[in-house]
């Protein structure tokens, strides 16, 4: 077997242990760690299958900000876990089921098999992927690209909204109340008559 | 040498364990949102090594914008997930029964 064959081996090992780490972890946390491990390998994986764009995408995009934006919600929730992992293994034998038979299937239908695809295209010294990548995106897929673009925004306005809270307790400041303030809506004039101070009188006398 | 299906059955031995991985946190929103994640993670594997093996670039191209609908997605239950704890105190599926469907 060639050195790739042996790449691809320990990384899938690697990719499938941690996936069941995320999907068996009792804390969210320790999860969420584990699918940064599987994210990272998968990007390793990406490389070997030569979309270099994609895996360094992959490692910046969903590793630095979505899985980090998951382990900022697991840290800043409270959760009761015991609550939560009530029944954990009970769902086990119907889950296991389904997935078997799944993987089962797929391997009858796919396995031993290239689909006439045995052996990749190999490229030319010169041939950068990210270079083909953004010539299809700017021109063939520009609709979808823009599409895309503002559908993250709409994603965005969406978080913001859901998320966003008026708080009660909180004394805000109106600047423009402050600026139109006149010198009559704060200040009282008042006639005072001077009185003299009572004589003091207590236990002491 | 690698073949296509390796990458195949990889993929869908991930996309086993993430099934799996929502049968057994049913519970737990966190856990199935991650497990959503990795099922997308598999997709996109299968989308990748179909483009390597049969030289077309249009596989990575949808795998870019699978990548861009899953961070959107990931944000907005995100998001969700934040309100039902400031309503609930908890992110358990079971309380999440006010709308009597």
């Amino acid at each position: 077997m060639e050195f790739t064959g042996y790449v691809f081996y320990i990384f899938s090992a690697i990719l499938l242990l941690a996936s069941l780490r995320v999907i068996t972890a009792s804390n969210p946390i320790h999860a969420a760690l584990a699918l940064v491990l599987a994210f990272f390998t998968a990007a390793g994986l990406w490389m070997l299958l030569e979309a270099e764009f994609l895996a360094i995408t992959l490692v910046l995009v969903y590793i630095g900000a979505v899985l980090v934006l998951f382990l900022f919600v697991v840290m800043m929730l409270d959760i009761n876990l015991e609550e939560i992992r009530k029944g954990f293994w009970g769902y086990l034998p119907a889950g296991a089921l389904v997935g078997g038979l799944m993987v089962v299937e797929m391997f009858m239908v796919l396995g031993g098999k290239d689909f006439g695809l045995a052996e990749p295209v190999a490229h030319a010294a010169d041939y950068s992927n990210t270079k083909e990548l953004g010539r299809l995106l700017y021109t063939e897929y520009v609709y979808p690209f823009e599409l895309a673009a503002v559908l993250l925004l709409v994603a965005m306005v969406a978080a913001i909204a859901l998320t966003h809270r008026k708080r009660g307790d909180t004394k805000p400041l109106n600047p423009a109340e402050q600026v139109k303030v006149k010198k009559a809506d704060r200040l009282r004039m008042v006639n005072l008559k001077p009185q003299k101070p009572e004589a003091p009188k207590g236990d002491d006398e | 040498m690698i073949g296509l299906n390796h990458y195949l059955i990889l993929g869908s031995m991930l996309f086993a364990i993430s099934v799996v991985g929502i049968f057994l946190n049913r519970k737990n929103i966190i856990i199935i949102l991650m497990a959503i994640e990795l099922m997308l993670l598999a997709v996109n594997m299968n989308f990748i090594a179909f483009a390597r093996y049969m030289d077309d670039m249009a596989g990575q191209v949808f795998v870019f914008f699978i990548l861009t609908v899953a961070a959107a997605e990931s944000a907005i239950g995100l998001a969700i997930l934040v309100v039902l704890f400031r309503n609930l105190r908890s992110i358990n599926v079971d309380g999440l029964n006010r709308l009597k469907g």
